[in-house]
């Protein structure tokens, strides 16, 4: 889907940031263009979620210099909320349970706020549940979790699939996944890749964050970066996750010390 | 305590006794007399703020029809509404529901005031200050083995302090569901006080709305509830918006083998103050309880939790749980809560815990994240911490619009 015409939607340069006053992000440099996938890999600690909350807004998360860019405009003044109806969706590696709060009004608040930003008419409660059983179908998942309480008592692979639905109703420019296959077994793993790939646009891109090649022969990235020490320091294309998977993180730090050397 | 010259001018201004409450009154009337109002070294109101209590004394206690100006809504087809006017014996132009009757002289003179008096507060000054004002009583007994909604409304008068009485008799085997509504206009006072006896396997559930709506409002409100053997009592309540409200639910297992559910939430802002007091008491083994107190306190208000729980010899195998839950929205608000557990009975299970916590940041930003304003957020979150109290009413209650009240108003 990618074309040289494309957009770029997302560019990230030289971005530090910290949490709790510790830097965890040494100068990240991303640039993401309209139709891409993108898949993050790298060892725990190094950076990948601290990325994908920074983007998201965060507010423990604490840019310290450098940039981000959304469609060529500054985007680290802007609040959490405001980003999202933009159309920067987080995919929470650890979804939270709010109890209390209805998942299907939750996410029919959360799909007015997105449907006002794109100047669409807001969703009345049957308008909306139209919408969403509509959208079930991509997650395979069953319509009595819209009357429980947001993600309480589900399990990781319905959490999992409560997120992708939340992507599919907000039709974001732009999602981060942060480890979206985790906790996942097979069947629930083909389901969420497959509902990835169905909501994939043209004119939309995909991060994908993931310790595992496994997610990555269902959805194929055109681009695999490796994170180490809170930056890039590799990037290929699908073959650079197989090698990895392959060899495992010893020889990207066999690599980067030959290139140490070299230098 | 000692007497004030308030509460002197105060009783000066009721009327002579007189009627079935005559005894009453003078109980009440005594005591005030002698004791007068409580002070900060009164240990149930030590945290009290006794000058918002004095507008039960201050204001003018006669009331007019033209002062009867209430609006509320529709009320439901399969649950009769009363509607009391303290001013006039209530029970008048009520159509009571098959299976509801009132209580005859008799079984008034039988029942009236023992089991408030059984809970055995000293210095009971929310019930006193009824007892010694109050001249009119709703008496009612819902006869065995019948099923009934009731719905109860008592409006406050704008400018006005009211007492209200009411004695429900629930017979052996009855099903009641009973809501309650208290609603609290400008500048005035209202304190009632609620007895009900239930007989043997009879199952009430009790929602009671206790809103003030408008400023400078006053509610004591005491609920003193006796519960034979395989009784089983829900009591659901909510207070919001009084400037002061003093809630003071008494519940005693007369005979144990009963079981008693409580949730209760009060919601606090600006400078008011609302306490729950609550007691149970288990007279005899086999008791149960679940008690779920919440408290939501914003800007410069004040929640007060005290929770007794009596579990004597006599009690054995009781299981009882108490849990105080309180959300602080705001530096400048305050939060009190103290459980006191009596166990002396040695063969119990009885639990107790509270916390005290603010908004979950990462439930906030995950609201966030999916493009939800600042304040839908808190007010989502906020629903969600009422709804393990508010869920429990029927859905009928919700016309009372107390869900919007609740949400609308907090501030941080």
């Amino acid at each position: 889907m990618i074309s040289s015409t494309s957009e770029t939607i997302l560019s990230i340069e030289d971005l530090h940031a910290s949490v709790e006053d510790q830097e965890i992000l040494h100068g990240v440099n991303l640039v993401v263009k309209e139709g891409e996938i993108h898949a993050i890999m790298g060892r725990n600690g190094s950076g990948k979620s601290t990325l994908s909350k920074v983007i998201a807004g965060h507010p423990s998360y604490k840019v310290l210099s450098g940039s981000i860019l959304f469609k060529g405009k500054d985007i680290l003044e802007l609040e959490p909320e405001e980003r999202a109806r933009i159309g920067i969706f987080l995919g929470f590696q650890y979804p939270v349970e709010i109890p209390g709060v209805s998942n299907l009004e939750f996410l029919r608040v959360a799909t007015n706020s997105r449907r006002k930003e794109l100047l669409k008419s807001e969703l009345d409660t049957f308008e909306f549940e139209d919408l969403v059983k509509e959208k079930l179908k991509i997650v395979e998942m069953d319509p009595a979790f819209l009357e429980r309480s947001v993600n309480e008592g589900f399990s990781g692979g319905e959490k999992k699939r409560n997120e992708i639905l939340q992507m599919a109703l907000l039709e974001p420019v732009i999602s981060i996944l942060d480890e979206t296959d985790s906790g996942l077994d097979i069947d629930a793993l083909r389901i969420v890749a497959s509902g990835i790939n169905r909501l994939s646009q043209p004119n939309s891109a995909t991060i994908l964050i993931t310790h595992y090649q496994r997610l990555l022969n269902e959805i194929t990235p055109d681009f695999v970066h490796i994170m180490a020490d809170g930056k890039i320091i590799k990037t290929g294309n699908k073959e650079l996750a197989i090698d990895l998977e392959k060899k495992g993180y010893e020889f990207i730090d066999k690599n980067a010390k030959e290139k140490e050397m070299a230098k | 305590m000692k007497s004030s010259t308030i509460c002197q001018e105060w009783l000066n201004s009721l009327p002579p006794t007189g009627g079935y409450l005559k005894n009453e009154q003078s109980i009440g009337r005594e005591f005030l007399l002698e004791k007068g109002m409580p002070s900060k070294k009164d240990e149930a109101w030590r945290l009290s703020n006794l000058n918002k209590l004095n507008s039960f004394l201050s204001l003018p206690r006669i009331i007019d029809n033209k002062d009867m100006k209430s609006i509320f809504p529709e009320k439901d087809e399969n649950r009769e509404r009363i509607i009391i006017n303290p001013n006039k014996n209530p029970i008048l132009n009520i159509n009571l529901p098959n299976g509801i009757e009132n209580l005859n002289n008799r079984e008034i003179e039988d029942n009236i005031g023992k089991i408030v008096k059984s809970t055995n507060i000293k210095n009971d000054i929310s019930v006193y200050l009824n007892q010694a004002s109050s001249l009119e009583l709703l008496a009612l007994k819902v006869k065995r083995n019948f099923n009934q909604s009731l719905e109860i409304v008592i409006p406050s008068i704008e400018g006005k302090s009211i007492s209200t009485r009411i004695f429900l008799l629930i017979e052996e085997g009855a099903k009641l569901d009973l809501l309650q509504i208290f609603t609290g206009k400008n500048n005035s006072a209202q304190n009632h006080l609620i007895e009900i006896k239930l007989e043997p396997k009879v199952e009430l559930t009790h929602g009671l709305i206790s809103l003030g709506e408008k400023k400078e409002s006053s509610s004591i409100c005491t609920l003193a509830v006796e519960q034979s053997e395989q009784s089983k009592y829900s009591l659901h309540s909510i207070h919001h918006g009084w400037d002061y409200a003093r809630y003071e639910p008494r519940i005693i297992q007369s005979a144990g083998e009963a079981s008693t559910f409580i949730k209760g939430l009060q919601v606090t802002k600006l400078k008011e103050q609302i306490a729950t007091h609550s007691l149970i008491r288990f007279e005899g083994p086999n008791g149960k309880l679940d008690q779920l107190q919440k408290a939501v306190a914003s800007e410069y208000s004040h929640c007060i939790f005290n929770g007794s729980i009596e579990v004597p010899q006599k009690a054995q195998k009781t299981e009882a749980a108490q849990l105080s839950r309180n959300l602080l929205l705001s530096k400048r608000a305050r939060i009190d809560t103290k459980p006191e557990l009596e166990i002396v009975a040695d063969d119990v299970k009885c639990t107790h815990g509270a916390t005290v916590s603010q908004l979950q940041d990462e439930e906030l930003f995950y609201l966030l994240s999916r493009g939800i304003d600042n304040h839908h957020a808190n007010s989502l979150l906020l629903k969600g911490y009422y709804d393990e109290v508010i869920s429990h009413f029927p859905k009928s209650a919700r016309k009372w619009n107390f869900i919007e009240k609740l949400i609308q108003d907090v501030k941080k």
